[in-house]
């Protein structure tokens, strides 16, 4: 993916966080989460991405 | 600001010089160019007029140079037009060229970005040096020119327009008197005095975003490498920029929050607690010296027209613009020496008066290209909304196990803009598949003797491949081979030429040239009507 698509994503998802607002934000980031991993159909991938992404968290919660 | 026990101008390392007001008669006689401020971009515009032989006076209210190091980071192009204008020497000695940068995400660093370089360019990406010193070695280069009266202590105080020039009132120590000019070019910063006495504001969208920015003098072993921490100990939630200057000084900005008021900000004490649990962040633990600190504010803003009848604006009167592009000084630089040779283009007949109208769309072009890019550097240092922090977070989260989700945090630093479609470039060749296009700056090559660059005229230069030994009036001709590595990055086959403008940008270029159509050319760029 070019950085150019990269960003045009970024943007796309910090507009549709702002949508949901705080209560649904977390809901938002789920559905989109099922639906990319239900386009990719690898169950592996998946499960990797979920590990990959937690393990960035270990500094303390964003705000 | 400087520390309680010090003066204004009781730098640690930069000796200040005193100028006196000037000696003046009695009556002024009219002159072709007053150029308001005699910061970096007054004095690029005095040397590129003095450069095509243009007489100026250059009035500056104070008594010194600028303050404090203020804008530090001096990109390639603006080193081409230091170069081009004879006076880059001092800067190469004395500033420290770097191409690197490295973010850091909560300690961790998440990327390492280089800015384009190649062995066949002559300058560096950019180059860090104080504020101060850009402006002590225009001085030199100034105070050398015959062509150029500078007039320190000399307050503009009043503006009147008429059909065929314009009065200026300018106050000194010994009184105020009248200064009849054809043609201002108002380089007085900011806060300009000259925009307000024509009525005129900075518009634009506002959004905050504040730095302090803080000078120490410390022995601390790092290259020159640009520093970005995101969410820092040392600031929670805050970006911290880390630069290195010359003289063991080393620039730290650090983001405001939004319950932090300028004037607490900036007290010394807060300053320096600040500036304490950085460099404990960041390793240092010898001694440092806090040398002079001041508050940026990060509001893109610009006039809708940079040129008002005989008056135009150059660089921070015309347009402010964000912290993270370092694109305040750079673009000023390039101001300055586009309206310099167009104007001394028009008073010596060489152009007709309508050259001049190609001054705005070429420069406020190329300041909405900056806020563009530094729209996109500020939503990811300085979030605004709570999606937008949520994935800047994400990204910089990521970006330890991604680097290419690290590339989000590239700040952009500048390259040079592209004046596309201006009355004074040539609509392009579209036969060419390589090399710079009309209205872009020219590419500096090694021609093995020396770098294009350093065989560029004064004036207009055209380039030519292959066997073309044209002579033309006014025009410096080189020449080069038709095959080979600068024929292949300029896309160019035999009897291709480009021609570059006096302000390094490409104004037109064929695949196959004749004289004519490079005379044709000219004359219709410059509204010649002979």
């Amino acid at each position: 993916m070019t950085e150019q698509e990269l960003e045009t994503i970024y943007e796309a998802l910090a507009s549709a966080i702002d949508f949901a607002g705080h209560k649904q934000s977390e809901l938002l980031l789920a559905k989109i989460a099922l639906a990319l991993s239900d386009e990719i159909e690898d169950q592996a991938i998946v499960l990797s991405i979920i590990e990959e992404c937690k393990a960035g968290l270990d500094a303390p919660p964003i705000d | 600001m400087r520390p309680a026990d010090r003066g204004e101008f009781d730098s640690l390392y930069f000796e200040y010089p005193h100028f006196e007001a000037p000696a003046r008669n009695a009556v002024e006689p009219v002159r072709p160019v007053a150029i308001v401020g005699a910061g970096p971009v007054g004095m690029v515009a005095a040397l590129t007029l003095a450069r095509h032989g243009i007489r100026s006076v250059l009035l500056d209210r104070k008594e010194t140079f600028n303050d404090g190091s203020r804008a530090i980071c001096i990109s390639r192009s603006s080193f081409h037009i230091l170069d081009h204008l004879g006076v880059v020497a001092p800067f190469l000695e004395k500033s420290l060229a770097w191409t690197t940068g490295r973010s850091f995400y909560r300690g961790q660093q998440i990327l390492e970005f280089s800015m384009p370089d190649h062995a066949r360019e002559k300058f560096r990406p950019m180059y860090n040096l104080q504020q101060q010193y850009i402006e002590a070695f225009l001085w030199q280069a100034v105070e050398r020119s015959a062509l150029i009266e500078t007039r320190w202590q000399s307050e503009v105080t009043g503006l009147t327009s008429e059909p065929s020039q314009v009065r200026l009132t300018v106050k000194d120590p010994v009184g105020s008197y009248e200064l009849p000019c054809e043609w201002v070019i108002a380089s007085d910063g900011a806060r300009s005095p000259v925009r307000s006495m024509c009525g005129l504001r900075l518009r634009g969208e506002n959004y905050e975003g504040r730095y302090v920015i803080a000078d120490v003098q410390m022995r601390h072993d790092y290259p020159t490498i640009r520093r970005a921490l995101f969410d820092p100990a040392s600031r929670p939630g805050g970006t911290v920029l880390i630069h290195r200057q010359p003289d063991d000084i080393w620039r730290i900005d650090y983001q405001l929050r939004d319950d932090e008021s300028n004037e607490d900000a900036t007290r010394e004490e807060n300053v320096r607690a600040c500036v304490a649990s950085v460099l404990s962040e960041i390793g240092h633990s010898g001694d440092w010296a806090l040398e002079w600190w001041s508050v940026y504010s990060a509001n893109p803003l610009l006039l809708d027209d940079y040129r008002h009848g005989r008056v135009f604006f150059a660089g921070d009167s015309a347009h402010i613009v964000p912290i993270f592009g370092v694109r305040g000084l750079n673009n000023g630089i390039a101001d300055g020496h586009n309206i310099g040779w167009k104007l001394a283009a028009v008073l010596q007949n060489e152009a007709g008066a309508a050259l001049l109208d190609s001054y705005t769309p070429e420069r406020r072009g190329a300041t909405l290209d900056v806020f563009e890019n530094a729209t996109k550097s500020t939503r990811f240092m300085t979030p605004q909304t709570h999606g937008l922090r949520i994935m800047r977070d994400a990204a910089l989260s990521l970006a330890l196990t991604r680097p290419h989700v690290g590339g989000l945090a590239n700040p952009r630093q500048m390259t040079p803009y592209t004046y596309a479609d201006s009355p004074a470039t040539a609509a392009d060749d579209p036969t060419f598949n390589a090399g710079p296009r009309p209205g872009a700056m020219f590419q500096d090559v090694d021609l093995e003797d020396g770098f294009l660059s350093g065989r560029l005229g004064k004036w207009f230069t055209l380039l030519t491949f292959g066997d073309m030994p044209w002579r033309m009036p006014g025009v410096t001709v080189v020449s080069v081979p038709s095959d080979g590595e600068v024929a292949e990055i300029y896309g160019a086959a035999d009897g291709s030429a480009y021609l570059i403008r006096p302000d390094l940008h490409i104004a037109a270029r064929w695949r196959r040239a004749s004289p004519e159509s490079v005379e044709q050319c000219m004359k219709k760029l410059l509204w010649r009507r002979d």
